[in-house]
């Protein structure tokens, strides 16, 4: 073999192996580009109201849009939906339309990354409900970066029968709460259901947010996001140690930390607890008979109680725009179709919601739904709802939200005291 | 073949194409990573520089502390019971199986090809405490003992994700080290008997000197493997309950990916592999001067 022949080929031979790592790197990042064969959209596990409506209305009012570009549904577990949407946008891969990351912080970093719709000025934003154009504005500012496939309020569900078993009255206050788990727990009963497993630990640190709320006040955790106060000054722990002293109590039930969302509507829904914090989007669940064994007649709704001498009250409702959907920049910009879709939904989803599902959404509802009664409580509730206050990690980055639904669980199962509970996340919100 | 090898033209093309891949998809990376270590940002965010202020983090972030000491806890105990465990195996393939050994090996293999997430589940199913118990605590409650809650339990957690993946490793290493007994010569184990060594002594006087390196490096397999661990934890516990699972590799992971901070991320990353270097290098050490002296 010449010296020729050799350098020949050690030049061919490196040529190959750069291009075939070139092409390795730059991937298939082409499921947003013009030449899409499906409307793929990416939903969470967690939430199977969204999946349905979509496929409802692929089959009937939009059966037009879904011959053109045909819908394809992926799912994602919610834990881990941020860093999925960060690769994917890094990436400019991102599915023409999927559900919002769980930090308002993501879906603004994206939207300033250029990967995402805004929806102002366009036909679709003329189907946003004034309420929850105001609950996205909270979030996320002037831009119309999401679509509120939900509307919520928050507050706290309880079963009926299993209060009049046990003798409890409805509580009108956090002590009279705090007494009724106890009469519950005596009773042998479950007080409270609450997720607490991994990323699903929001199902109680629902309830350290709604005690700050009504404690400090509804500007307790903008207070946080200024940086006019830290998790860790005396007030907020007094709310994380409530919090874990119901956890001590065994009030949250056998180790919510191995207790994951589907379970803990479950053990609502099948009879095992009491009470059950919850956003309204549950509605879907309590409004499926093959879901709910107790019925919609049993179930109650108080908002999150007041606690004595707090500065906060009880008719300051969580209003929020829940699990909300965004559309890819490129994908809505560069193809009529996925534009048609994105008209079709806002035009029909809060209807389709509404009927089929009992979902009340941040769309315009056409024409008369006929809802069910537990539906029409929350719908009356939204309308008389004044002051609106978020969660608490609403205004969290990603870091934080993460680190405090992975460390609810242990809060709950009372592992974790609320200095150090608190200690943690505030140390994820200063990173 | 030596003028073949003597020809540097020739060394490059053997060497070139998977010089240049390693390049590409190892040492660039790596040392992109390290570049990252100077700034704060990901990809949607762009990049800023920060200085050292990433490493002065490190210092200060409550959760540094925890992931390494259980890093090292979790390496140290993983590494012993996978090695010792594995030894075991071979010694029983070995001596007391003999011929026979394929098929208990082939069981005890089994794990190690089965995939990680699968395993995981069913320790999870097995160690079940909510909302019903597994078969772990169904066990214990049959012999009169109150049902543990395993894996809502950080020192319980912990046991669980051990034994899983001792569990999960020692047949891989029962192979290994039994494939080192293969190569000590029959006629050196002859001569020991006939000396009239037998049972624990011809273990510790002849098989265990003549099988050190293949020990050896198996232990730096292990300690290797069980430093950078992720895939079980991720699948067995997500690092919880809280964070009290959580390995240096996990809170990597998360604050690079979940929490959007590359540069942090990749500074952990350079700790980890800091101390990967450090253990390997004086396992290396000991067993270099181990092998001196008996050179001696």
């Amino acid at each position: 073999m010449s010296h020729h022949t050799i350098r020949r080929l050690a030049v061919i031979g490196s040529a190959v192996s750069v291009a075939l790592v070139l092409s390795a790197c730059s991937g298939s990042g082409s499921s947003s580009s013009a030449a899409a064969t499906d409307f793929t959209f990416l939903t969470i596990n967690e939430n199977t109201t969204i999946a349905a409506v979509l496929t409802s209305l692929s089959e009937n009012e939009c059966s037009a849009e879904n011959a053109a570009l045909p819908l394809k549904i992926t799912k994602q577990a919610q834990g881990t939906l941020d860093q999925q949407l960060q690769l994917l946008g890094g990436q400019n891969a991102l599915p023409p339309a999927f559900v919002s990351g769980n930090s308002a912080d993501l879906t603004k970093e994206l939207f300033e990354a250029g990967k995402i719709v805004d929806f102002a000025g366009t036909d679709v934003a003329d189907s946003i409900v004034p309420l929850a154009a105001s609950g996205i504005k909270a979030l996320y500012g002037d831009n119309t970066m999401v679509l509120p496939t939900e509307l919520n309020i928050e507050g706290v569900w309880y079963n009926k029968s299993l209060l009049k078993e046990a003798g409890v009255t409805v509580p009108d206050s956090w002590d009279s709460l705090v007494s009724a788990f106890a009469t519950l727990s005596a009773a042998g009963v479950q007080p409270i259901s609450a997720a607490g497993k991994g990323g699903d630990g929001w199902g109680v640190t629902r309830w350290v947010g709604a005690y700050i709320f009504r404690d400090i006040g509804p500007d307790a955790m903008t207070a946080i996001s200024n940086g006019d106060a830290t998790l860790t000054d005396a007030e907020y722990v007094k709310a994380a140690d409530a919090v874990a002293s119901l956890g001590k109590a065994g009030y949250f039930g056998k180790s919510v930390s191995s207790i994951d969302y589907a379970t803990a509507m479950n053990t609502f829904l099948t009879g095992k607890a009491a009470f059950y914090y919850q956003g309204s989007w549950a509605l879907a669940d309590f409004n499926n008979e093959d879901e709910n064994k107790i019925g919609t007649d049993n179930i109650g709704f108080i908002p999150f109680p007041n606690v004595a001498g707090g500065k906060g009250s009880a008719d300051q409702t969580p209003t929020n725009i829940g699990t909300d959907i965004a559309f890819s920049k490129s994908a809505y910009d560069g193809d009529s179709r996925v534009r048609d879709w994105a008209s079709c939904i806002a035009k029909n989803y809060g209807n389709v919601a509404l009927r089929d599902f009992g979902q009340i959404t941040g769309f315009t509802v056409t024409g008369d739904v006929k809802v069910a009664e537990l539906t029409q409580l929350i719908q009356e509730q939204i309308a008389a709802t004044e002051t609106s206050v978020g969660w608490f990690e609403s205004l969290f980055n990603t870091d934080a939200v993460t680190t405090s639904q992975n460390n609810g669980g242990p809060l709950g199962a009372g592992n974790l005291s609320g200095s150090d509970f608190m200690n943690t996340v505030q140390a994820a919100l200063a990173g | 073949m030596k003028s073949v090898l003597g020809d540097k033209r020739a060394i490059a093309l053997l060497l070139g194409p998977a010089l240049l891949v390693y390049t590409a998809v190892m040492l660039i990376p790596m040392l992109w990573s390290l570049g990252y270590t100077f700034f704060t940002g990901n990809v949607l965010k762009g990049f800023t520089f920060v200085g050292l202020s990433n490493f002065e983090r490190l210092f200060t972030d409550p959760n540094v502390g925890p992931a390494i000491i259980f890093t090292l806890k979790y390496a140290l105990i993983v590494t012993i019971g996978q090695i010792v465990l594995g030894y075991l195996m071979a010694l029983l393939y070995q001596f007391f199986l003999k011929g026979s050994s394929s098929f208990i090996r082939t069981l005890v293999f089994f794990p190690v090809v089965l995939p990680t997430v699968a395993v995981s589940l069913l320790f999870q199913k097995l160690f079940e405490y909510a909302p019903q118990n597994g078969l772990v605590n169904s066990v214990l409650n049959l012999m009169g003992i109150g049902s543990i809650d395993w894996l809502g339990d950080p020192k319980y957690a912990f046991v669980v994700l051990a034994i899983m993946d001792i569990w999960r490793a020692m047949g891989f290493y029962g192979v290994l080290l039994f494939t080192g007994f293969l190569d000590i010569p029959d006629d050196v184990m002859e001569a020991a008997r006939l000396d009239g060594a037998s049972g624990w002594k011809l273990v510790r006087h002849v098989v265990f000197p003549l099988s050190l390196p293949v020990l050896i490096s198996s232990a730096i397999f292990s300690i290797n493997g069980t430093l950078k661990v992720f895939d079980s934890v991720y699948a067995l516990t997500g690092g919880g309950p809280g964070s009290a699972t959580t390995p240096l590799t996990l809170l990597m992971y998360r604050k690079a990916f979940a929490g959007g901070n590359y540069g942090y991320g990749s500074t952990i990353a350079l700790l980890l592999t800091i101390m990967c270097l450090v253990v390997t290098v004086v396992i290396y050490r000991t067993n270099s001067s181990n092998s001196k002296e008996e050179a001696s």
